[in-house]
């Protein structure tokens, strides 16, 4: 595997993540497990990891809900976690 | 001036793993256009999904390189949430690709949505953590480190041995593989390969990568605990319990066929799998279906069936070697289904207080056992959550024998800048919001 690594900025503290990763793994490396806070306040992260649960929705440069784990991490991202359902 | 958001093709093609690809070849070889829409990355499905700066197998080289050389069109990041008959006669698809409409007009769909894994509730389940074990699988291919996390896994079927590989090689201290069917059923079903010796030298060789982890059958997840994340899980056998101290827990039981978009088109299916004939037809007439949601086989059939539904897609017939490999194949599964048939301590594991649908977090208590689906989605929100019943759907059908509401567009949420930049037609689906 190539060191590549790439910076992103995740709840405002930038982090250099693997080149070619998503998000939702990016994100777990960077030791994050809640990614998202359910209806009832509960942490959630991935569970599937192909798109299907829609556990790990995150902020993506200012756009809610989208799937961690359908995205790859790329240079400047911005991503926010713990986002409450509006 | 051709948009490149709205096309018109021959065959259209959901899904863009084996199936779908070796579908795509052969349509594209007989000189018809061909559109592929995929919501991953890239070709290859989950099967085929390629290890973070790797290489994927050779097999699908050598397929995505024929499809490559081929004029076929395929969309990746792109996510099918409707498709409908026109009067015209002619399908129309509808899909998001990052908050762009994409619409693709064909007379002919073949339907390769592939599999999605089974997840039953038990105490802990929700717990950040605790993954599925292709989803194990799907998070350590796009690069999740493992090094030194210790894990265990629990489920059924033989995912469970790629998967244990794949962490052990990744240097994950795994602990324990659970399989829940029995020691006796997974071994007449080990005998009956004789006839695959290269099935059984796989096995073994997945077995030897994590050959210091015990493998325990007839064993299965009872609870998981945590404080805001795993760790800890407990299986049982039936008899005693044990609790094992754990940073990653991997459960699942096995694979559900993915028949949402089959369902909406009407396509008559059976046991929760699209029901189709010799030539890999649904029910619908010009709607075809090939790999899993016609029921869980692997790669070799999803590739068969690929080859025939897109033979037939385009009126050429089917070589009898493609049928009768089909044929051999089909009997293989149905003895794995029987070797690795869930139990029914699985569909019991939740405690009243368990969320049972993860995105709405309703409880196994807020729920009534005299109702229906129907009936619990309008009570409680059950399965009306983003994932459309995707997680919980199959969970209740096990738990509460409540079959599968009927599916009505858009089959996942899509951003409304998507309906709004449709280029197709200009009437959003019925229960878009």
């Amino acid at each position: 595997m190539s060191g590549k690594r790439v910076d992103i900025v995740v709840n405002g503290k930038a982090i250099s993540v693997l080149a070619g990763a998503t998000v939702a793994t990016a994100l777990l490396n960077a030791g994050e497990s809640g990614f998202r806070q359910s209806v009832s306040g509960e942490a959630r992260g991935p569970v599937c990891g192909m798109g299907i649960c829609y556990e790990c929705r995150v902020t993506i440069d200012d756009l809610p809900q989208q799937r961690a784990c359908l995205r790859v991490a790329e240079s400047g991202m911005r991503i926010e976690t713990g986002v409450p359902v509006a | 001036m051709r948009d490149e958001n709205a096309l018109t093709c021959d065959v259209a093609i959901v899904g863009a793993g084996p199936a779908g690809i070796a579908a795509a070849c052969r349509i594209a070889e007989a000189g018809r256009s061909v559109v592929v829409l995929d919501e991953g990355l890239g070709p290859g499905g989950q099967v085929w999904r390629p290890k973070l700066g790797g290489l994927q197998p050779k097999v699908a080289r050598q397929w995505i390189a024929r499809l490559q050389a081929t004029r076929a069109v395929v969309r990746e990041s792109t996510s099918v949430y409707d498709v409908a008959r026109e009067a015209t006669g002619r399908f129309i698809l509808r899909a998001e690709s990052s908050g762009i409409g994409v619409s693709v007009s064909a007379s002919h769909v073949i339907l390769a949505t592939g599999a999605r894994e089974r997840f039953l509730p038990f105490p802990g389940w929700t717990l950040p953590n605790v993954v599925g074990i292709g989803g194990a699988q799907a998070l350590l291919k796009t690069g999740m480190d493992v090094a030194g996390r210790r894990v265990v896994i629990a489920g059924s079927g033989p995912l469970l041995l790629p998967v244990a590989a794949s962490l052990a090689a990744a240097g994950a201290k795994l602990l324990l593989v659970a399989e829940q069917a029995p020691a006796a059923r997974v071994r007449r079903f080990a005998t009956s390969l004789w006839r695959r010796p290269k099935t059984l030298v796989q096995a073994a060789t997945l077995r030897s990568a994590f050959l210091r982890t015990r493998y325990a059958m007839g064993t299965w997840v009872r609870s998981a605990g945590g404080d805001g994340v795993v760790r800890e899980v407990t299986v049982t056998n039936g008899q005693t319990s044990e609790t094992i101290a754990c940073d990653l827990l991997c459960a699942a039981f096995g694979l559900l066929p993915n028949t949402q978009l089959a369902r909406l088109l009407g396509c008559e299916t059976v046991d929760g799998t699209v029901h189709v004939g010799p030539t890999q037809e649904t029910s619908v007439s010009n709607v075809y279906c090939a790999g899993e949601p016609t029921g869980i086989g692997g790669v070799e059939l999803a590739l068969v069936e690929g080859e025939i539904a897109g033979l037939s897609a385009v009126g050429l017939s089917v070589p009898q070697r493609l049928a009768s490999i089909r044929a051999s194949l089909e009997r293989e599964m149905k003895m794995l289904d029987l070797a690795f048939a869930l139990r029914p301590d699985v569909s019991t594991l939740a405690h009243a207080n368990t969320i049972v649908c993860r995105c709405e977090d309703v409880r196994l208590r807020d729920l009534d056992a005299r109702w229906t689906s129907r009936q619990a989605k309008l009570y409680t929100r059950a399965g009306m959550g983003p994932c459309q019943g995707r997680i919980c759907g199959a969970a209740l059908e096990s738990m509460m024998g409540w079959s599968s509401d009927s599916v009505r567009p858009p089959v996942q949420p899509a951003r409304l800048d998507a309906f709004l930049s449709d280029d197709h037609t200009s009437s959003a689906p019925e229960g878009a919001r």
